[in-house]
């Protein structure tokens, strides 16, 4: 029994080294099973325009999920997402009027930055504090809405997106392929990368899987804790800054909408929410699926309601399917 | 455990001493409160007050309910939401329905809870992951009753709920006292009570012990729902209608985790009590009522609600300076 059971360790099948594990399956099923469903309702479902459509719009939550599933693989949680999608958007677009001629160039690192710096407070809080993640980010994302409201309320500050986030977020340049696809394709590929190659990413596992263990081991968990953490504040941050450029222009909770599909993405993809076990494969297959689901719910024109209760359902019924803990006797 | 050489009213202290830190904390709060306000503690400054703040004192103690067993309900805000909407349209008629819609509503809460138990417990996923997509479906139900706002309430049965007894106490407290009294206390010395914190403290040995831990959990879940549906209740007789409003259901769900750790109760299950989380809520209402009354610029007041909040849920790092041993950090 291998302690780090990333997916690739599992066997050597071509599968398995993609991390193609059952439950990434039955996702990857549900997503053609969706696909189905919207075809016999209507041909468009099937159209590329409709599917590239709904990529473009599923790159924003992907990269946030591709945070948030770090922080999960440790066996902790972010809930500090909404404020800082906010965060970055805001704080992007008011540096284009703070930073001058500078500011339109400085304006996306900036962002970012500033959503990596609520990360590693995060991690600080909770690898060098002790506290729960759950609550010392729920206190960090209160802060942070009062910083945004306060500087909103203020300054009066600019909240235009520049031409660089609206090219990243909405135009396509190559083979009619959205941008923000490929930034989250690039997002993912850095993710991967640092699971599947690195130290670090081992160590993201290990912590996950046994957290005492791992210090033992030699591995400096803050650290990991840290990193994880900045990573997910930071890709929060930066989703804000794309989504201030899709609709051009940063405004108070546009972040609300993300924090609960970004978790229920990662968890459908067959990421523990314990932590030490998921793949980014999965992640992917979980980020289209709750895409997929919310739009055939709203093309549909279904209710509000019923689009809520039916999203719930679905989330229960794929986990009980395949997301099953251990018998207690066990 | 406690020894010859500590005494019982030390250990006493010990053991409580989360729940003693939230009373203190409340007391000097509500004291700066009443003493800055203009019209002193009247019975009206106190009802108002009591109004608001045992709305999130019952859904803080529902929150408790499974994080004793090491769990959590993300989804009792939906339940608050979805019984508030519920209540406002069959808490009607003479007071004789009005009271048969209460106890409907109750059994609705209470079966809400019993769904999300049901899934964790024989569905055996993750108590985070479960409520999250059960609270979905609760609000779903809530929005379906009441598309927009409104609806209505039995009025004798709201003001007598919401008004003062003997023009001096608010009944408001009386409500809690008594879901404390009928519910909280008996289950806290019940078996399955017992078996909740067993479970909560380690769940592998208590199903080696014989405790029933299916049993426990299921309880523990049930009654958060049925409490949550209390809390429904007490807002509908506020407001007179109901709302399906996704914002007032987060935030009640948030903060009553944060009064569940104000309140002393770990989040790592088997420590705490619902009577900490009451005073936890007070704590977190009598914050906003200070800013009001200190006349805080009210674009500064989200800010410094979030760094109290910040700082109250830090306190909890002081154990780091107890820890003799790095390993007990990771626990």
């Amino acid at each position: 029994m291998t302690g780090v059971d990333t997916g690739a360790t599992r066997g050597p099948s071509l599968a398995g080294r993609l991390g193609v594990d059952r439950s990434v399956a039955i996702a990857f099923g549900c997503i053609l099973l969706i696909l189905a469903a919207g075809a016999l309702y209507s041909p468009a479902f099937l159209s590329p325009e409709y599917l590239l459509q709904q990529l473009q719009v599923g790159a924003f939550l992907g990269i946030i999920a591709s945070g948030a599933m770090m922080v999960i693989l440790l066996g902790h949680i972010d809930l500090s997402i909404p404020w800082v999608v906010t965060l970055g958007a805001m704080m992007a677009t008011a540096m284009v009027g703070w930073g001058g001629a500078a500011g339109v160039w400085l304006c996306i690192p900036f962002g970012v930055l500033c959503g990596a710096l609520v990360g590693t407070l995060n991690g600080f809080g909770v690898a060098y504090l002790r506290l729960p993640s759950m609550i010392f980010t729920l206190g960090m994302n209160a802060v942070v809405q009062g910083l945004m409201v306060l500087h909103t309320g203020g300054f009066a500050p600019q909240d235009q997106a520049t031409r660089a986030m609206h090219f990243l977020a909405v135009q396509r340049s190559l083979f009619g392929i959205p941008n923000a696809l490929f930034v989250w394709a690039l997002v993912g590929l850095v993710v991967i990368y640092v699971l599947k190659r690195t130290a670090f990413g081992r160590a993201v596992y290990a912590v996950g899987n046994r957290e005492s263990a791992a210090y033992l081991s030699g591995v400096s968990t803050n650290r990991v804790l840290i990193g994880c953490f900045a990573f997910s504040g930071a890709m929060a941050a930066f989703a804000g800054v794309l989504l201030a450029g899709y609709s051009n222009k940063a405004y108070q909770n546009m972040g609300d909408a993300y924090l609960l599909p970004a978790i229920a993405a990662v968890v459908l993809g067959g990421t523990n929410i314990l932590g030490g076990r998921g793949n980014y494969l999965g992640t992917i297959a979980g980020v289209i699926l709750i895409t997929l689901l919310q739009s055939i719910l709203s093309v549909m024109q279904m209710p509000e309601a019923g689009r809520q209760v039916i999203y719930g359902c679905v989330i229960i019924l794929m986990l009980l399917i395949y997301g099953r803990g251990a018998k207690a006797r066990s | 455990m406690s020894g010859g050489t500590m005494s019982n009213g030390r250990y006493w202290i010990a053991h409580n001493a989360g729940v003693l830190t939230a009373v203190v904390l409340f007391a000097v709060m509500f004291t700066l409160y009443v003493s800055n306000h203009s019209a002193g503690l009247t019975p009206a400054v106190a009802t108002t007050a009591a109004n608001k703040a045992v709305l999130l004192a019952l859904v803080a103690m529902a929150q408790t309910l499974p994080v004793l067993t090491r769990g959590l309900d993300l989804s009792v805000g939906m339940v608050f939401v979805m019984t508030n909407c519920i209540a406002s349209a069959i808490v009607v008629g003479s007071v004789g329905e009005g009271l048969l819609g209460v106890v409907a509503v109750l059994a609705i809460g209470a079966l809400a809870g019993f769904v999300n138990g049901a899934i964790v417990v024989w569905g055996r996923l993750q108590p985070i992951i479960t409520t999250l997509a059960t609270g979905a479906v609760y609000y779903g139900i809530a929005l379906f009753i009441r598309p927009s706002p409104g609806g209505d309430v039995q009025s004798d049965i709201a003001d007598l709920l919401t008004g003062q007894l003997f023009g001096t106490v608010p009944a408001a407290l009386v409500v809690l006292l008594g879901v404390v009294l009928v519910i909280w206390i008996p289950y806290r010395r019940s078996v399955l009570g017992r078996a909740a914190y067993a479970v909560g403290s380690n769940e592998q040995a208590a199903y080696m012990s014989g405790v029933p831990v299916q049993r426990a959990k299921l309880l523990a879940y049930t009654l958060a729902g049925l409490l949550a549906a209390v809390g429904g209740l007490m807002l509908t007789f506020n407001t007179y209608s109901g709302e399906a409003s996704a914002p007032i259901a987060g935030a009640y769900t948030l903060n009553s985790i944060a009064a569940v750790v104000i309140g002393g109760t770990s989040l790592f299950g088997g420590w705490g009590s619902a009577i900490g989380s009451i005073f936890g809520a007070f704590v977190l209402r009598t914050i906003e009522d200070l800013l009001f009354v200190f006349d805080l610029p009210p674009l500064w007041q989200p800010l410094f609600q979030g760094v109290v909040l910040l700082v109250a849920v830090s306190l909890g790092a002081f154990r780091i300076l107890r820890v003799r041993n790095r390993l007990e950090l990771f626990t």
